[in-house]
């Protein structure tokens, strides 16, 4: 991966740098719905890490080999029961959490398998998606790409949900990013903010 | 089959080794020969070899043909040749028959000099650690300290496994195929049905039937039955042969006439006409003593402490015999020991078999590893 591509990545997906700046050099780091290996890959270059990812569509297992990333090919929906315990500093959920089923059982699962968790989803909160259901649709742009009908998204939320749900579940946000494209929402960001981006630990 | 791409014209080679060979049984072999190809071109510094472990009923002829055989077309062409995904462009192939084969390497059919018989049941009981010390000798006799890569599909995969464990400086990465850490209580009880259809068979001899000039066709043939309908998956029989009945009626007789029972028989047949009753024995024996984790009470993770490749686990969907469960047995440990590992669970409706067919996607996995490991050996 040159500076290049490691800039263009950047820029493509803002969550990655986010990502990235909250993960120590050398650190252990499984990537769960890893796609082609982009990230892990970023991560690689960036920081380091020592990566795996999980990932159970075929092609995309072959562009992780290429792109010399570790891949184990499984479904998250069936759990992480390859992995021990606690034998991860990180565990990713990047861009997958709200097209997952069982979404609080994978949230258990990432904090059973690394010491901390960082999720990135778009916010359903976003002022564009709200205004889009105002006007009488489901929204539809870069982040949610998809139509109602062939959407792979059933557990979309907002900042404010996925904060009490944190809350409710004991679960100890550690930090938040919130960015619109490259810039960062400072203001009303469950508003502004296009997507967010979590790290979170198990609650005491 | 695809010729246009092929290797082409290939010859076995023969390796003579003098020094004894002392087995884990504690049983020792004073001299052997090993008969093996090779495929394309061993680099200066000798970075690019790959070995390929043969599975039960493999050899050494991969991939190619013989220019007075042209129709005998090594059983992993599809795999193995120029722009393949085992790419000869880019690597030295070496494939090979296994000690205690019967297709040229020393084997209980072989002539024991200290007899001037064939070793018969005399050829010692061998393991897959066996076959990988020896393996080793081979490659030293070749000048390669370190394979690129060793790559193998069910036994063949546990070669691959092996040679991670006793041998950890001299692989950098394994291609473990349709393979298991070890054999479950069923795998062993299908061997040993097996074993059986050969040991009861009168013409057996106790293994030393080369002396009778008689061969236990009819044990070779029912064991090869048997193994076969465990190499296919339940969806690809029903496929093929449904329940097709060879005159499109029912004969109330014991005559052959179901379209699987003439497929069956006909493959026992043919592998009873060529295969070594004794070296059948053997092989399953083999499989049923694999377990690396027995020298470390039970324990995988413990017993891929030593291991220092990187690893490339592939299993079959439709594989009952060696299952993707199975495969991830493998993968587990390796992530407990924190090596480099992938694992591909290819979709796929031809059971244990899928390993050897020809499967764009199971080839663009193998492609893509391969592919990196050669930019690595040329780097």
């Amino acid at each position: 991966m040159t500076q290049d591509d490691i800039a263009r990545l950047a820029a493509e997906r803002p969550d990655f740098a986010a990502i990235a700046a909250w993960i120590p050099k050398g650190a252990s780091v499984l990537d769960l719905g890893c796609g082609d290996g982009s990230l892990l890959r970023y991560l690689k270059e960036t920081r380091a890490v020592r990566g795996y990812g999980v990932e159970i569509n075929d092609l995309d297992i072959v562009s992780c080999i290429a792109n010399g990333v570790n891949v184990i090919q499984n479904d998250l929906e069936s759990g992480l029961s390859d992995f021990e315990d606690g034998s991860f500093d990180f565990v990713i959920l990047s861009q997958t959490l709200q097209a997952t089923r069982h979404t609080e059982a994978l949230i258990r699962e990432m904090l059973r398998v690394g010491r901390e968790g960082i999720v990135s989803f778009p916010n359903f909160g976003y002022w564009r998606n709200r205004f889009r259901v105002l006007l009488g649709n489901m929204p539809v742009s870069s982040d949610l790409p998809y139509q109602w009908y062939d959407t792979p998204n059933v557990h979309l939320c907002t900042l404010h949900d996925f904060e009490s749900f944190c809350r409710d579940k004991r679960v100890t946000v550690l930090g938040r990013r919130v960015m619109t494209g490259e810039r960062e929402a400072g203001l009303l960001p469950n508003l502004l903010g296009s997507t967010a981006v979590y790290r979170f630990r198990r609650g005491i | 089959m695809n010729a246009s791409n092929s290797i082409g014209i290939v010859s076995a080679k023969r390796a003579q080794f003098d020094t004894p060979l002392v087995f884990r049984s504690g049983a020792v072999l004073p001299r052997y020969e090993l008969v093996y190809e090779t495929y394309g071109k061993l680099n200066a510094d000798k970075s690019n070899a790959i070995l390929i472990c043969h599975a039960l009923s493999g050899h050494h002829h991969v991939a190619g043909y013989y220019a007075d055989e042209p129709g005998n077309i090594g059983w992993w062409d599809n795999m193995v040749g120029p722009g393949k995904p085992i790419n000869t462009d880019k690597f030295f192939v070496i494939g090979l028959n296994n000690l205690g084969g019967c297709h040229g390497s020393t084997g209980p059919s072989s002539i024991d000099p200290a007899t001037g018989q064939p070793y018969g049941a005399n050829f010692p009981v061998i393991t897959v650690e066996d076959w990988v010390a020896s393996q080793a000798r081979l490659a030293d006799l070749l000048g390669i300290r370190q394979f690129a890569a060793v790559i193998g599909g069910s036994l063949g995969g546990m070669q691959a496994l092996q040679w991670s464990l006793t041998f950890p400086e001299r692989v950098r990465h394994v291609l473990a195929i349709a393979a298991a850490p070890h054999l479950t209580a069923q795998n062993i009880a299908f061997n040993d049905v097996a074993r059986s259809a050969i040991l009861s068979d009168p013409d057996f001899h106790g293994g030393n039937f080369y002396r009778h000039n008689v061969v236990p066709t009819r044990g070779l043939r029912l064991a090869r039955m048997l193994g076969h309908i465990t190499y296919l998956s339940d969806d690809v029989m029903a496929d093929k042969f449904g329940r097709e009945l060879r005159d499109g009626k029912f004969n109330y007789s014991y005559n052959i006439e179901f379209e699987i029972e003439s497929y069956l028989r006909y493959q026992g047949d043919k592998f009873a006409a060529y295969f070594d009753a004794n070296t059948y024995l053997l092989m399953t024996k083999a499989l049923d003593y694999f377990d690396p984790a027995h020298d470390f009470g039970g324990d995988l993770n413990q017993a891929f402490a030593s291991a220092k490749a990187d690893f490339l686990v592939i299993s079959f969907t439709t594989d009952w015999r060696f299952s993707p469960a199975r495969a991830r047995e493998i993968v587990r440990p390796l992530l407990h020991n924190r090596r480099s590992v992938s694992y591909a669970e290819i979709t796929s409706t031809h059971g244990h078999d899928s390993f050897l067919m020809e499967n764009p996607h199971y080839f663009d996995v193998v492609r893509a590893y391969l592919d990196n490991v050669a930019r690595e050996a040329s780097a």
